[in-house]
């Protein structure tokens, strides 16, 4: 079996944390991601979701490397790219593209859209100069703008085309992975269809990877076959969509399914049943012993607090980190059941 | 005088216009709407459509910019474009407040989070630093940032996009307004902690029976709290009801594209997104007949040329649902969109099988 194009063991992302006064003293770490593993073939796509701050866009700048992880691998082509110094780096930058989830921050104002979409040609030195303004109206061309918007500034455009500047920027290397952090989030309702429609366009014309962060759980399931949801720096779960969203097995999968609103259910007229997660948010620099998701869990036991659940196949597809998952198979309904809050 | 009659706020004929080099941009073109304490009124449409200058204008921002503004804006019997900038300044942050939709830029870097926070008590309330920090920390822990007491004192960088985004929710509700603007409060959040924002913004304004001026483009948000929604394209209204009536039976062809073109969480997956075509008109010249036209899938049903010469007038068509569109039979909507999901669902099922 091949190598898959990327593979990510165990990564971990610790932040310090500095205390406040003239000297400053490490009081302790954000555990921002804290040690996930998933693999990425060619021309897949891989769906993030997870509550706010768990650790989705760290670990999207973690694989474009634009953070040093604390531990873990980080395998492209099968070579461990988490440690490799900046001039390793190089090659692989063009390889590895991120999309920015703000078209309104992440384009230099003060430079042309040619500019901005040319900067990676220039920097890698890999297409003649004579040949680049071609190659940049080209891209335009790709992302559905004109090749005359070559002269224009990133102000006169609309948000929907800043991203699909930002999209052409992130192809202009003809990259193999796409981290797209929130792509569309900040983008009209409209607007959010038409570059989906075009990433997913780009994605079977140029069989790019993505990984595709959002918190949008109807464009995730639309985009990605595959999902993982994070839940303080872990992945608690990863199965395919019509799993996933059908038949969730980690209680806070559940939940994150249960308050997704859904117009259709409310126009249908039904008064949709929330799981509220009540509880703070736990703090990712101290975060629970055993399972993490144990504080706000209304299912969580003894074990729960004192063994981490491992990630694995619990009946069906997928994998999920939960002593006492939900929607397994009948061979394993010897599941405890209990509906009683004994969480902390 | 108070006027009793009259709404908890009454926008009535709103219109601003930024001179700039190129000519006047219309930002708001005559909008009226109305809002009572206690009421969510959802305000959608596209970008640039002039859902934030809008309302903006109701915390007298304008006053700040180049902007020309008429019309009034009745607030508990008082008309905000005719007070002073005094009287302006004690009301805005106190009886009106905004979060901003850009928490970013509207965050300062180099100060502390709490810091930022406790300003905005500070500015409406004699208080000590050590009750307005107390105050902070309890309003961080309301909106759900975990160990408030320490993380009060972190940078805003230090903070991931959505707790930046709670920041801010915590420093608007600080002073317990009677009007509340979100201006795209939930958009950077994960669906967990915006359906507690919306729980906790819906709480507040059960307590402090405070009206509500969502500004959102995601329809769900809409479908979840609003009462009333007003749609917005190009400066106008073009359609204005009650959210019910406005999601179930969408009477302005814009309306129905922006509910056909976002995904759902139990439709079929197989199948590109729809999205509306083209781009929204320039509001510095804006056309002399519907600004959607041309982006419109109906008006070849609409006789003569009336779409491209006539700007359609804002009118009933039922008791409290007005629609900006000279379509009179607005039942092909629904025909069109039944059948392209019974096509789209059948593909589905015979390529599964
Ligand atoms: N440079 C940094 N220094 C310290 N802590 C950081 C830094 N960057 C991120 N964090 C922390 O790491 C955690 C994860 O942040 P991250 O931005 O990855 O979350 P996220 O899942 O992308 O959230 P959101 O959905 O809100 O964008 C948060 O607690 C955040 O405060
Ligand atoms: N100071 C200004 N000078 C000139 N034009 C302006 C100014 N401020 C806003 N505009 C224009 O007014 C129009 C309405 O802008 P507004 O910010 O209200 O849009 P919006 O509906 O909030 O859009 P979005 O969904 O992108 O936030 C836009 O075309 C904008 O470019
Ligand atoms: S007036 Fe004409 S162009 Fe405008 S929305 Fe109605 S049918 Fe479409
Ligand atoms: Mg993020
Ligand atoms: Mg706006």
């Amino acid at each position: 079996m091949a190598a898959p194009l990327l593979e990510v063991k165990d990564l971990v992302m610790h932040f310090p944390v500095k205390s406040r006064g003239v000297i400053s003293q490490t009081l302790g770490q954000v555990k921002a991601v804290d040690g996930i593993s998933f693999t990425l073939n060619a021309g897949q796509s891989l769906g993030l979701v997870g509550e706010s701050g768990c650790g989705k866009t760290t670990t999207g700048r973690l694989i474009t490397r634009l953070h040093k992880p604390t531990s873990g691998q980080i395998l492209f082509e099968g070579e461990d790219i988490a440690n490799a110094s900046p001039r390793q780096l190089k090659p692989i930058r063009r390889d590895i593209q991120m999309i920015f989830q703000d078209p309104y921050t992440s384009l230099n104002p003060r430079q042309t859209v040619g500019e901005i979409i040319g900067a990676p040609l220039v920097i890698h030195n890999l297409v003649p100069k004579n040949k680049r303004l071609a190659r940049v109206q080209e891209l335009l061309e790709i992302v559905g703008l004109s090749p005359e918007h070559y002269n224009r500034y990133p102000h006169e455009f609309s948000g929907g085309q800043r991203q699909r500047i930002g999209i052409a920027r992130a192809l202009t290397l003809q990259p193999k992975v796409l981290v797209a952090d929130e792509p569309v989030s900040a983008l009209d309702v409209s607007i959010q269809a038409q570059v989906i429609n075009l990433m997913q366009d780009l994605q079977k014309e140029f069989n790019i990877a993505f990984l595709f962060i959002a918190h949008d759980l109807a464009i995730v399931r639309h985009f990605c076959p595959e999902i993982a949801v994070m839940y303080l720096g872990k992945i608690v779960e990863q199965a395919p969509r019509e799993q996933l969203y059908s038949a969730p097995k980690h209680p806070y999968t559940k939940a994150l399914l249960s308050a997704a609103p859904d117009i259709q259910q409310v126009i249908a007229g039904g008064r949709r049943e929330r799981i509220r997660l009540t509880g703070d948010v736990p703090s990712p620099i101290n975060p629970p012993s055993g399972c993490p998701f144990r504080t706000r869990c209304w299912k969580a036991q003894d074990i729960c607090a004192t063994m981490p659940p491992p990630l694995e196949p619990k009946g069906g597809a997928g994998i999920v980190a939960c002593h006492f998952p939900e929607n397994t198979s009948p061979e394993d309904a010897n599941t405890p059941v209990s509906t009683a809050r004994n969480a902390a | 005088m108070p006027d009793i009659s009259r709404p908890f706020l009454s926008v009535e004929n709103l219109t601003v216009n930024f001179p700039t080099p190129d000519g006047i941009v219309h930002a708001t073109e005559s909008l009226s709407y109305t809002l009572e304490r206690g009421k969510t009124l959802g305000i959608v449409g596209e970008s640039g459509s002039g859902k934030s200058v809008s309302s903006s204008a109701i915390l007298g921002l304008h006053r700040y910019s180049n902007a020309i503004v008429s019309g009034q804006i009745w607030l508990d019997g008082t008309d905000l474009l005719q007070i002073s900038d005094n009287d302006m300044r004690l009301k805005r942050g106190k009886e009106v407040a905004m979060i901003f939709q850009d928490p970013l830029s509207a965050l300062h870097p180099y100060y502390r989070v709490g810091d930022q926070i406790a300003e905005a008590y500070r500015a409406h309330n004699t208080v000590t630093k050590k009750a307005a920090r107390a105050r902070t920390i309890e309003m961080l822990a309301r909106v759900g940032i975990p160990q408030p007491d320490r993380r009060v004192d972190d940078y805003p960088h230090q903070f991931s996009g959505g707790m930046r985004q709670r920041v801010m929710i915590a420093m608007a509700l600080i002073n317990d307004p009677t009007l509340l603007i979100a201006d795209e409060p939930t958009t950077a959040l994960d669906v967990t902690v915006q359906a507690q924002i919306l729980d906790l913004l819906q709480d507040l304004q059960r307590e402090f029976n405070t009206a509500l001026i969502m500004i959102t483009h995601d329809l769900g948000v809409i479908a979840e709290v609003a009462d009333d929604v007003l749609v917005m394209y190009a400066g106008r209204a073009v359609e204005y009801g009650s959210a019910r009536a406005l999601l179930t039976k969408p009477s302005m062809p814009y309306t129905w594209g922006l509910i056909q073109s976002v995904p759902d969480v139990t439709g079929p997956v197989d199948r590109p997104l729809r999205p509306i075509p083209g781009s929204p008109p320039s509001l510095v010249q804006p056309p002399a007949g519907c600004a959607f036209f041309g982006r419109c899938a109906f008006s070849s049903l609409v006789p003569g040329d009336r779409c491209a010469h006539e700007l359609p007038e804002l009118l009933p068509i039922e008791a409290g649902h007005l629609k900006r569109c000279h379509l009179e039979d607005v039942s092909v909507m629904y025909a069109e969109s039944v059948e392209a999901d019974r096509v789209d669902t059948a593909t589905v099922e015979a390529g599964a099988h």
